[in-house]
């Protein structure tokens, strides 16, 4: 008996009861179902369904993940022994070296996160008696592409929790969800171990647990740290960061586990919009608004408004440009920014939801006492706002056909015959 | 003076098996139907008894609501079975065909000189009323009202649908006929739009032509209306399929209603597609076979893929239809169907999908949902093939949690279910628009009137 058979008998025993959503999850994994279309609807179906989907933006983050994974080690073993004098892809990056630390410490992050969060979604599926929704494949693979490499992983799997609980399934699952579940799970984790998510120390591996080892009195290992691009910026130390505009744009820089590369990003983010599975407009216009913000900071700087003693001068007189291939904004716009459920939905609200989302990263990011990142933050308040937007668009439509309706030709009824009748019968 | 309406936003779904435009006659059908689900909103009062006998164009029953309105029968023979549902509600009806058709003859009717209230009369007395729909609603209209304009779409563009180009030829006359009748029920336009090639209907007279082009839904004629004369709260329009107009102008020229219709016969599931002459009502075998099908394991539709209905060899074609599509059953779960490249089904997207780089290849699609429902997810999908000022997710989702006031005001009243049937086919989620639509629409008019 062939495989596919033995499970459908299997999907028949299972029907109706508890545990069928769980079931069902693993064989549609398998074989997509052998559901016929219904009477009263089309006969026939394109060929896309929400699998297929979120299938697609896997794809085009599974890049970025990879090449985390070599930047893991290449951050770790630059900040031991210094960045190599020559860089050279092949024999300083893509190493076995650099490709190990990733595994041991990307890799763990990706499978606590769809671990945790599928048991929850699961768990959810079968106590509502629903089927198994697939936004959680995007979420798990959004999340340990936006934490500091040294996150705990048992942090991770309480932010995952609530995260998903909190973020998504109390509005009753994927599709009905206000706030974005990835940027929910990343702004607890934020709020709640602030020292785990800020500061020179998280950004490379080991960092922390070698300071806290000469804390407590080892002498024999030197302190190493990886401050962000951002975080020397903050500092007004911009002039001393060694990185150049290439290595920003290609992501050999320290930051979150995913979102260095500002190539890759780019290039997942044209492959989306080829597949027309995320929105070019949010695109575009989170661009356009973080240039436009970006410039305004820079003509501050430049009308000499404020001087070198600023605290603000690092940032703001950093080229606002470069704005777009430092930081989490590239990773924000491409894949955040484009969740349809949590943006705006009408194309005229995308404009403006993209619009404000990079306008408002960069004003965060510039202006955070805390912590010099602002993407997540951004997003999430434009989340908030992005049915509002949408009011206004549809209203602007309504306006249209109410303004028609003035000249509507009604003609009154020949006679009101039947209803007529009845009422003489029942006077 | 034609004017030009260009439809830009669509989708063409071209599929394997589009009727080779020869027409055969049908073989007689021994059993006829009227299948009361054509009819929608409609509640019969019977006025035969099972077992009586009838003319072909004698009443059988009546709407309850306006007891003007007549439906008669196809044929003359013995109603042999009155199809009874849930609650006694009337299913079908099937007469028994008599080996001597024997057909009512009503008086010719001089259209150019009746009078709106005759005409009206004449139309609903002949059985012929049901052919007129109206919007908002998407049902029969009622005769007691006046609608603003008539629109009649001679363009087809939906997969596998009849070329009325094709199935309209030779029937000037009775068109013309019908058209001028109609004109008198409405102080306002009869719109009448053609595409490409040549239509007997472009050289009707007392109509506003208009030459559509571009994909599906260009040919549905709620894109035509929202294009020509978009419809307002409180304004009815009434719609006529051409087909049935022939049937409107033969009964007007002759006194006699002639339930003949020329239909198509397509689908990949049929081994030779073509054209056949038959009656509202016939059964489908009587065709279906004489063309042959491919397999075991297909399903009939009573209409096209898009909008039509489902039925069986053994079924009855509708009174509306002048398509019978025939496509294989996808009841087969496919091995990782959800992510492996897909060059054999049509899609909106590229997500490893290719149907975008070949816009003409025809597609041999089956009746398999490629996927499970779910919530509505993706965004601005819709947009791309729904050609009206409309916002359509919004416009669902108001029908959806029946918010009366948001209906009205996304537009409700300009739609019909046909118009949502693309962004259907298209939708990730798996969706019913259709019937949302229509349970949106059935609420309206319960509520509003």
């Amino acid at each position: 008996m062939s495989l596919k058979s033995k499970l459908h008998e299997l999907k028949l025993k299972y029907q109706g009861k508890k545990m069928a959503p769980a079931f069902n999850a693993f064989h549609t994994f398998l074989f997509s179902p052998d559901e016929t279309t219904h009477a009263g609807g089309t006969h026939v179906k394109a060929a896309d369904d929400l699998k297929r989907t979120m299938n697609t933006v896997i794809m085009a983050l599974v890049p970025v993940l990879i090449f985390s994974m070599f930047n893991a080690g290449y951050q770790y073993y630059s900040a031991i022994n210094g960045f190599p004098a020559e860089f050279s892809l092949m024999n300083d990056f893509l190493t076995w070296d650099n490709f190990w630390i990733g595994i041991i410490k990307v890799l763990p992050l990706v499978v606590v996160s769809y671990a945790v969060g599928l048991i929850v979604e699961f768990i959810f599926a079968v106590i509502k008696g629903h089927e198994v929704e697939e936004g959680y494949l995007v979420t798990g693979m959004l999340v340990p592409l936006i934490v500091p490499i040294d996150t705990p992983l048992w942090m991770l799997a309480v932010a995952v929790v609530f995260g998903v609980v909190i973020g998504k399934e109390v509005f009753g699952g994927t599709g009905m969800n206000i706030l974005n579940p990835a940027l929910t799970i990343r702004a607890f984790l934020f709020f709640a171990y602030p020292t785990w998510m800020s500061g020179d120390k998280v950004w490379v591996y080991g960092a922390r647990e070698r300071s806290e080892e000469i804390l407590a009195g080892a002498t024999n290992v030197d302190a190493y740290s990886g401050e962000t691009i951002l975080g020397f910026l903050a500092q007004n130390k911009g002039a001393e960061m060694s990185y150049s505009v290439s290595d920003m744009f290609f992501g050999f820089i320290p930051g979150s586990v995913g979102e260095t590369s500002a190539f890759l990003i780019l290039l997942g983010g044209l492959f989306l919009i080829f597949t027309k599975i995320a929105s070019w407009r949010i695109m575009l216009s989170a661009v356009i608004g973080s240039l436009v913000m970006g410039l305004i900071f820079n003509q501050v700087v430049d009308f000499g408004w404020i001087g070198e003693s600023s605290k603000f001068y690092g940032l703001m007189s950093f080229d606002f440009w470069k704005h777009l291939i430092v930081g989490g904004l590239a990773f924000g716009i491409v894949y955040m920014a484009t969740d349809p459920v949590t943006g705006s939905q009408t194309n005229k609200g995308k404009w403006y939801y993209g619009f404000f989302i990079g306008f408002i990263s960069v004003m965060i990011r510039v202006f955070n006492p805390a912590y010099p990142e602002g993407v997540f933050l951004a997003i999430l308040l434009m989340n908030v706002f992005a049915p509002t937007i949408d009011h206004y668009v549809v209203r602007g439509n309504i306006k249209r056909r109410m303004n028609r309706l003035k000249n509507a030709t009604i003609y009154p009824k020949d006679s009101d015959g039947k209803a007529e009748e009845l009422k003489a019968e029942t006077v | 003076m034609s004017k030009d309406i260009r439809i830009k936003k669509g989708l063409n779904i071209n599929l394997v098996g589009a009727a080779e435009q020869t027409t055969s006659k049908a073989v007689l059908s021994n059993v006829y139907a009227i299948q009361l689900s054509d009819f929608h909103g409609i509640i019969p009062k019977m006025m035969v008894k099972q077992g009586a006998e009838v003319k072909a164009g004698e009443p059988l029953f009546y709407n309850k609501s306006i007891e003007s309105m007549v439906f008669v029968s196809p044929v003359s023979g013995e109603l042999i079975e009155i199809e009874r549902g849930d609650r006694r509600r009337i299913l079908t009806l099937k007469i028994l065909a008599d080996k001597t058709q024997e057909v009512i003859s009503g008086a010719v009717t001089d259209v150019e000189n009746a009078s709106k209230e005759e005409l009206k009369a004449t139309l609903l007395k002949s059985g012929c009323w049901p052919f007129i729909k109206q919007r908002p609603y998407d049902v029969i209209a009622n005769p007691d009202t006046t609608p603003k304009a008539i629109f009649i779409s001679g363009y087809s563009s939906a997969p596998l649908q009849a070329d009325l180009n094709y199935v309209l030829q030779g029937k000037e006359k009775e068109l013309q006929t019908a058209i001028t009748a109609l004109g008198k029920l409405t102080p306002g336009k009869v719109h009448v739009s053609v595409g490409a090639g040549a239509s007997p209907l472009s050289s009707m007279e007392g109509v506003e032509l208009h030459t559509v082009s571009g994909p599906h839904p260009a040919g549905l004629v709620g894109t035509q209306i929202n294009r020509i004369d978009p419809i307002n709260k409180g304004e009815l329009v009434w719609t006529v399929s051409p087909q049935d107009l022939i049937i409107i102008g033969e009964y007007l020229l002759t006194g006699k209603f002639n339930a003949e219709r020329v239909i198509a016969l397509a689908g990949s599931s049929v081994k030779a597609p073509k054209y056949y002459t038959t009656k509202i009502g016939s059964e489908i075998s009587t065709f279906l076979y004489a063309s042959g099908v491919n397999e075991e394991n297909f399903r009939v539709i009573n209409g096209d893929v898009l909008t039509g209905s489902k039925s069986k060899p053994d079924g009855f074609l509708g009174y509306y239809n002048n398509t019978v599509s025939v496509i294989p059953e996808g009841d087969d779960y496919e091995l990782f169907g959800w992510n492996k490249p897909v060059f054999d089904k049509i899609s909106a997207t590229r997500a490893l999908t290719f149907s975008w780089m070949q816009p003409n290849k025809k597609y041999d699609l089956d009746t398999n949902t490629n996927g499970e429902h779910r919530a509505f997810v993706v965004t601005g999908q819709y947009e791309k093939v729904f050609p009206m000022d409309i916002f359509p997710m919004q416009l669902l989702k108001a029908c959806m949690v029946k918010d009366l006031d948001e209906m009205e005001q996304l537009g409700l009243y300009e739609v019909a279910p046909e118009d949502f049937s693309l962004t259907e086919f298209i939708c990730i989620s798996k969706q019913p628009h259709q019937k949302i639509i229509r349970e949106g629409l059935d609420l309206l008019q319960k509520e509003i009137g």
